[in-house]
C-alpha cells in the first residue's frame, strides 16, 4: 500500500511539473512578445525556440492523452487456448488501467472472465476466474486497490461468438473490464 | 427485492410448464441381435380415445435401451388382450421370444383407469407375470414405464430405470444481450418436460437430492455464481452459499447428509463439503491450482474431483474424513485432459470426459476400469461433456454439440447402444439422471 501511494504521489508531481513548465513558457512567450519591438534578433530567436518547445510539449501531452484514452477504452483482453495469463502485448494497456484506478480511488471495476466451450463447464468456470485474477493482480501491481476490483467468471456460459470455429473460440477466451 | 424475484420465478414456473418443448428420442445405434418381443396394442373399453398408447410407450422404452426389438404391429397375426386369447404358435412363427398383452378399463365407480397386463415367455409357452395397475388417465405414461420396468427385469434380471427423470439446462439465445436460461425436468425419455427455474443470467450444474425431492444448482441471478437448493414440489428455494469468488458444482452425498461443492474464497477453487444439518463447512483440498467437479463414491466416504495441479486436468480421489491435506490419490494418467469423473454403481468403472492427446482436439465420454486399467471410449462426437449415469448403471446420458446446437445423447456402458434426445429449440446441456424414484 505504501509503495502504491508513493507511486501515485510521484506521478502527480510529474503531472504538476509538466503543467508548471507549460505555464512558465506561456508567460515567457508574452514577455518575449512585449520585448520584441526594441530588442535584438537573438532574443527573437530564443523566443521562437521557446515557442517551438512549448508546442512540442503540448503535442506530446496530447499524444500521451490519446494513448491513455485509447488504452482506457480497450476493455476486452484475449487469451491463448488453455492459458490463464494475459498476453504480453496487453501489458502497457493494462498498466494504464491500473494507474487510472490508482489515480481515481472512487472508481470500481468488475473483471468478467470467460473461456471457450471446449472441455468441461465447471473446469472452464475455474479457468475464467484464473484469467480475471491474472488481470486483477497486474492492475494491483500498477497501483489499483483490491477493494476497487470485483472478479467474476462466467466460464463458457456467455460466449461473445456462438460459433464453433477457432476464430469464434479466440473471441470467447477473454476478460472484460466493466 | 429478493422476494419479488422469487415471486416472479414462481410465476414463470406455472405459466411456462405447458409451453416447455418435449424432447423426442431417436435411436442412433442398436445392438446386432436384440431380443425379439411382441407388444400388442392394449385394448381400451372407454368411449373417448386415450391420450397415451401404453403399448407404444413400452415399445419405445425397451427399444431405447437397445436390448430389445419390438415386432411391428402390421406383422401381428392376432391381437389378444388376455391370456385365454393367446396362441403361442402365432408368435413362434414370427420368431418372437416374448409377448406382452394388456387391456385398459374404467375402474368401477371412479374416474380412474385400470391397466391389466400379462407377460409371456413364448419359447416355454409360459406366463411370467401379470398384474393390474390403477391410476388416472394422466398417469398412463407412468403406468407404461412401470410395465417396462417389470418386463426389463424379468428378461435381464436387472432393475429397469424407465420411471426415472432427468434435469437439464436449456438456453434460448435471443440476442447477444438476451438469453433465457432454464432448468427443466423431464421423464428420462425427454417427455413431459417442465421448467423449474428460469433466469436471464446463466444457470448451471443441476443436481438431484438422493430422495428425488430437491435440486441444487448454480445461478448467476445476483451477478455472481451462487448455490441454491429448491423443492421440486413447491418451487420453494433458498440460496445456501454467498462466499467471495466461485461457488459451484453442488453434489449431494448418496446418504443425503452432505453437499460437496467448489469454493474459491481462499484464493483458488477447492473442494468443500457442507454438512446440511449444521451448515458446517469442511475443506477437502488445499491446492493453489484448480480443484473442481466433485462427485461422491457410493459409500459417501470419498470424493472424486478434477485438478490441474500437474498442469493439465486429471482425476483424483480424496477421503472425506481426511480433511484438508488428506492424501489425494491420482486416478488417471495416460490422457491429455481427463475430467468430470464419476463412478458407476459398481464402484470400479470411472466414467469421465477424455481428450486423449493435445493434437486430437476432441472431447469424448470414456469409461476407465480401475481393476483392468482398460479405457473404453464410448462416443465419437467431439464436444462431449457432463456424463450422468442412470441409477441402474445401464446407460450414460451426456451433452454434446451437433450442427452448433447443444443436444443430449445417451449411450450404454458398453458403448453398443445409443439414443439421442434432440430438443425442439435452443441448446440443451448438463443432463442429470435422477435416482430411482419408485
Amino acid at each position: 500500500m505504501g509503495t502504491h501511494s508513493m507511486k501515485v504521489f510521484k506521478s502527480m508531481i510529474l503531472a504538476l511539473s509538466i503543467l508548471g513548465l507549460a505555464a512558465c513558457s506561456s508567460t515567457g512567450d508574452e514577455e518575449a512578445a512585449a520585448q520584441t519591438a526594441d530588442t535584438s534578433g537573438i532574443d527573437a530567436t530564443t523566443a521562437a525556440a521557446q515557442r517551438a518547445e512549448a508546442e512540442r510539449l503540448a503535442r506530446e501531452r496530447e499524444a500521451q492523452q490519446r494513448i491513455e484514452q485509447a488504452a482506457l477504452n480497450t476493455k476486452v483482453f484475449y487469451f491463448d487456448f488453455d492459458v490463464s495469463e494475459f498476453m504480453a502485448s496487453d501489458r502497457d494497456v493494462l498498466a494504464i488501467h491500473g494507474r487510472n484506478l490508482a489515480a481515481n480511488s472512487g472508481t470500481r471495476v468488475r473483471l468478467e472472465g470467460h473461456a471457450d466451450e471446449r472441455g468441461t463447464r465447471e473446469y472452464n468456470l475455474a479457468l475464467g476466474e484464473r484469467r480475471a485474477n491474472s488481470i486483477r493482480d497486474y492492475l494491483v501491481v500498477n497501483g489499483a486497490s483490491l477493494s476497487q476490483i470485483e472478479t467474476v467468471s462466467y466460464g463458457e456460459e456467455r460466449p461473445a461468438d456462438q460459433g464453433q470455429t477457432e476464430a469464434a473460440y479466440r473471441l470467447n477466451r477473454r476478460v472484460e473490464i466493466k | 427485492m429478493k422476494n419479488v424475484f422469487q415471486f416472479l420465478l414462481l410465476g414463470f414456473l406455472f405459466t411456462r410448464v405447458a409451453s416447455a418443448a418435449d424432447l423426442n428420442i431417436e435411436i442412433t445405434q442398436g445392438i446386432d441381435n436384440p431380443i425379439p418381443i411382441a407388444i400388442v396394442p392394449f385394448t381400451w373399453e372407454g368411449a373417448n380415445a386415450l391420450g397415451e398408447d401404453v403399448a407404444a410407450v413400452v415399445s419405445a422404452d425397451l427399444q431405447q435401451v437397445g436390448e430389445f426389438r419390438a415386432l411391428g404391429r402390421a406383422n401381428m397375426l392376432s391381437m389378444p388382450d388376455e391370456a385365454a386369447e393367446v396362441y403361442f404358435r402365432d408368435w413362434r412363427i414370427l420368431a418372437q421370444d416374448y409377448l406382452l398383452i394388456g387391456k385398459i378399463n374404467h375402474s368401477p365407480g371412479s374416474q380412474l383407469v385400470q391397466v391389466q397386463y400379462e407377460f409371456f415367455d413364448v419359447t416355454r409357452e409360459q406366463k411370467l407375470i401379470g398384474e393390474v395397475l390403477t391410476g388416472s388417465v394422466e398417469q398412463l405414461r407412468d403406468i407404461a414405464h412401470e410395465i417396462s420396468n417389470v418386463v426389463y427385469e424379468q428378461v435381464t434380471g436387472n432393475r429397469g430405470a424407465f420411471s426415472t427423470e432427468i434435469l437439464y439446462v436449456s438456453a434460448e439465445f435471443v440476442s447477444q444481450d438476451l438469453t433465457y436460461y432454464r432448468i427443466e425436468k423431464a421423464d428420462y425419455d425427454g417427455h413431459r418436460s417442465q421448467v423449474l427455474v428460469e433466469s436471464q443470467e446463466p444457470l448451471m450444474s443441476p443436481a438431484w437430492s438422493p430422495d428425488g425431492r430437491q435440486i441444487a444448482y448454480l445461478s448467476f441471478e445476483t451477478d455472481l455464481p451462487r448455490i441454491y437448493i429448491q423443492e421440486i414440489g413447491t418451487g420453494e428455494r433458498r440460496q445456501i452459499t454467498n462466499f467471495p469468488g466461485i461457488n459451484s458444482s453442488p453434489v449431494w452425498s448418496p446418504d443425503g447428509t452432505k453437499l460437496a461443492m467448489v469454493l474459491s474464497k481462499d484464493g483458488s477453487p477447492d473442494i468443500y463439503v457442507m454438512d446440511l444439518m449444521s451448515n458446517q463447512l469442511t475443506r477437502l483440498t488445499d491446492h493453489p491450482r484448480v480443484d473442481t467437479e466433485p462427485s461422491w463414491t457410493a459409500d459417501s466416504r470419498s470424493v472424486v474431483f478434477t485438478s490441474d495441479r500437474t498442469g493439465q486436468p486429471q482425476i483424483y480421489m480424496v477421503p472425506v474424513a481426511g480433511g484438508p491435506g488428506g492424501f489425494a490419490e491420482r486416478l488417471t494418467f495416460d490422457c491429455f485432459y481427463c475430467a468430470k469423473g464419476r463412478f458407476l454403481p459398481d464402484g470400479k468403472n470411472l466414467v469421465h470426459v477424455r481428450r486423449e492427446t493435445r493434437e486430437d482436439n476432441s472431447y469424448g465420454i470414456a469409461v476407465f476400469n480401475m481393476d483392468s486399467q482398460r479405457v473404453i471410449t464410448l462416443t465419437d462426437t467431439s464436444l462431449d461433456e457432463s456424463p450422468s449415469v442412470a441409477p441402474n448403471g445401464s446407460m450414460i446420458m451426456f451433452a454434446t454439440k451437433v450442427n452448433g446446437r447443444g443436444i443430449l445423447d445417451a449411450v450404454s456402458i458398453d458403448g453398443r447402444v445409443k439414443f439421442r434426445l434432440p430438443s425442439a429449440q435452443g441448446d440443451v446441456r448438463e443432463p442429470s439422471w435422477s435416482p430411482f424414484l419408485n
